[in-house]
């Protein structure tokens, strides 16, 4: 049969350019493990929110005046006379946060699976380089507004550039292109949001997944799966990325869509902690708001330079506190990957970097009182001793076996069958049948719901069984 | 709609930090869907605000085409003599003579409900007192030594501040002591018509959006509900 004149076509630029090779190489041949649970969606996520922030910011800079008398009423004029131009400015602004709060939880699930150590270092560093770009890109972003946080929290945070020696201060004056943050500031941040961080961000995000495609995705249990490959070489732990992760990855982005357009829809403010109220003040350089406060995804790393009392120690202080990330894939000598396998230590240590990460980006949010910055400094302190403290508790962590080949998953549809399996027996246990008072006319009052009523004792029994539970998750 | 509405209302009262609050402020009743509301209070800013604060974001076209009112009507009896239907808010006074009279330049008041909050402007504007130290002779219990001369008074009447002492501390209570045009409960609905028709400004869309809201939400249930019956079809044969 003669091929069909598409057919040819289609042909033609195939034999010229490997469209097919790079999409098996990419999605339908690369393997991934089959175990990935809710941690692995926020991968694809922040590729996502990535695709929403160039859009929406391509549609925003049609309409935006990048000039310090025009800036503020452009984004006004965005938000009430350009047609949908309020959807686009409030995707922009949710989807910045929105950028954050997936990034750390794709930290984080890095943090707990390992998926930052041998073979990967190189991935977790692309990551991090990621990770500070994305920092650089949405604050100069958040000037462009110029409200009164804009400009301000950028005095604040280009200021402290002064406090390097010797060079500090020609140093702020460079960056800034002026004695103050003005119309230059505005112009070179735009250039450098727009376009310059936004090309770094993409050749990064490129690098960060041909490292990972390179030497394979971890898993849940923290085992190569190519260790054990079938005899056409597929590893028996792996299912091909697409169709079975690009079809799951979907169920993520309807949920996550579902989270963020309640945002968009119902709260595009969020308290002011997404969009700050003072922001809808003209930048007013004559006038200093009385509390200055960075956007939220800043707060942690706010927290602790205001904790440090030397403005220039402070500096080191906060930059450190990114370094280190930087830096765990040496600090962590513990050779077990997935926190199902670690030693207790691990845990508790991970279950304190937490507690002090989350206090600090609230404190960060905080005017600063004694009290608070006594709690700061105490966070800080946890913070860099989970990072500096790693190789010395790390190296004889106490770990479990760990097993060859990847643990079986129970489904949801499982998990509900077995909680349904439980209920009786589990009702049984912390109630108690009422003792007979009276006649009961309505065969209503005969049910379960008013025959019984709590047991105390069988309470405290299940409480102390979760107790032990909860302790020994943590051994 | 009803238990959104409670879940956003908690959530906004979470997140609702205001660092330096001191004075008790008392709860405006927004309610943009009332379009008689938003016209009373385009009216009564016109009478009473833009003499010294524009609103230069907002257009009386928009406003007619969201209020629901006749443009005639707008240009009427809600715009300045000689205002036309497309222009903004803007208001008459002169910047200079105006840093010359108040000291600043009165703000415009565009964004003023997003950056101050509805309850902010509703106590705000219902808290003046005598003061004869200050330029104008008024002061705000809200807003200490307030630049703005109360541009209410011969609504509300004059009030004075008195100190109270209870045995949980002091605390500044606001008597009345002559009274004005209105009734307490007709100024009330004075200051949160005006208030109302200031969040109405601060975001036009508001209403717009939260009715797209709904279907945005229900599409998106029905798309996850979807794509994870296609994840559990494909993933029926992996174990």
């Amino acid at each position: 049969m003669k091929p069909s004149r598409l057919a040819e076509c289609g042909n033609w630029v195939l034999d010229r350019f490997p469209v097919t090779k790079f999409w098996n190489d990419h999605m339908a041949h690369y393997y991934a493990p089959k175990n990935f649970n809710i941690w692995y969606f926020f991968g694809s996520l922040a590729l996502l929110v990535l695709v929403n922030q160039i859009i929406t910011g391509i549609l925003l800079t049609m309409n935006y005046k990048p000039d310090a008398k025009l800036a503020f009423d452009s984004v006004e004029y965005i938000m009430r006379d350009v047609p949908w131009g309020w959807l686009v400015r409030y995707m922009h602004s949710t989807g910045a946060s929105a950028f954050f709060i997936v990034i750390y939880l794709h930290m984080f699930r890095a943090l707990i699976y390992g998926s930052f150590k041998h073979p990967r270092e190189l991935i977790w560093i692309f990551g991090m380089l990621l990770f500070v770009a994305l920092m650089a890109e949405a604050f100069m972003g958040y000037l462009l507004p110029w409200g009164q946080m804009s400009f301000w929290g950028a005095q604040v945070i280009i200021s402290l550039f002064s406090a390097i020696p010797v060079i500090g201060d020609d140093l702020s004056l460079w960056i800034r292109g002026d004695y103050v943050i003005a119309d230059a500031t505005l112009n070179r941040f735009f250039a450098f949001h727009v376009i310059a961080v936004p090309l770094v961000l993409v050749m990064l995000v490129f690098m960060h997944l041909v490292a990972l495609h390179e030497v394979g995705s971890n898993n849940p249990d923290g085992i190569e799966i190519k260790a054990s490959k079938d005899p056409w070489g597929h590893p028996v732990d792996g299912i091909p990325f697409h169709p079975y992760y690009t079809v799951k990855d979907l169920v993520g982005v309807g949920v996550f869509l579902l989270f963020f357009a309640t945002v968009i829809f119902y709260m595009p403010e969020m308290g002011g902690y997404f969009l700050e109220h003072a922001n809808f003040i003209p930048a007013d350089p004559m006038k200093t708001p009385e509390h200055i406060a960075p956007v939220w995804y800043f707060t942690p790393f706010y927290s602790i330079l205001r904790a440090i009392p030397d403005k220039f120690a402070g500096v080191i202080g906060m930059g450190g506190s990114i370094v280190v990330l930087f830096l765990i894939p040496w600090l962590d000598r513990c050779k077990v990957k997935s926190i199902r396998y670690r030693g207790g230590i691990f845990k508790k240590a991970l279950f304190l970097f937490v507690i002090s990460f989350l206090a600090l980006g609230y404190l960060g949010t905080q005017p600063v009182t004694p009290v608070a910055t006594t709690l700061a400094r105490l966070f800080t302190t946890i913070y860099f001793g989970f990072f500096l403290l790693m190789p010395i508790y790390t190296r004889w962590e106490k770990t479990k076996p760990v097993p060859r080949r990847l643990t079986k998953l129970q489904s949801l549809e499982d998990q509900i069958h077995a909680i349904e399996e439980h209920l009786p027996a589990f009702i049984d246990e912390i109630t108690e049948v009422k003792p007979v008072t009276a006649e009961i006319g309505h065969p209503a009052f005969k049910s379960t719901f008013f025959s019984r009523r709590p047991n105390p004792k069988g309470i405290a029994h299940v409480m102390s069984r979760i107790a032990t539970k909860l302790k020994r998750s943590l051994d | 709609m009803k238990s959104i509405a409670t879940v956003l209302l908690l959530l906004t009262l979470a997140f609702n930090v205001n660092a330096s609050e001191e004075v008790e402020l008392q709860e405006a009743n927004i309610d943009l869907s009332n379009k008689e509301s938003l016209q009373r209070g385009a009216q009564h800013f016109v009478t009473y605000c833009l003499g010294c604060h524009s609103a230069k974001h907002m257009r009386y076209l928009r406003f007619a085409m969201d209020a629901e009112v006749d443009k005639e009507k707008v240009l009427k009896e809600i715009a300045p003599e000689g205002a036309s239907i497309y222009d903004q808010i803007h208001s008459a006074m002169n910047k200079h003579d105006a840093e010359k009279w108040f000291g600043v330049q009165p703000p415009d008041l565009s964004l003023i409900a997003r950056s101050r909050g509805a309850d902010w402007l509703y106590s705000y504007l219902k808290s003046y007192y005598i003061d004869p130290s200050r330029p104008f002779g008024v002061n705000n219990l809200v807003f200490q030594d307030t630049a703005m001369p109360n541009p209410l008074w011969k609504l509300q009447g004059e009030q004075h501040a008195e100190q109270r002492k209870t045995i949980y501390g002091e605390y500044t209570k606001l008597e009345l002591d002559v009274p004005g045009s209105l009734s307490e409960a007709e100024f009330d609905l004075f200051v949160n018509d005006l208030v109302n028709f200031l969040v109405y400004v601060g975001e036009p869309v508001q209403l717009e959006r939260e009715r797209l809201g709904k279907y945005v939400l229900f599409f998106l249930l029905i798309f996850s509900v979807i794509a994870y019956l296609l994840k559990k079809e494909y993933w029926k044969d992996v174990d």
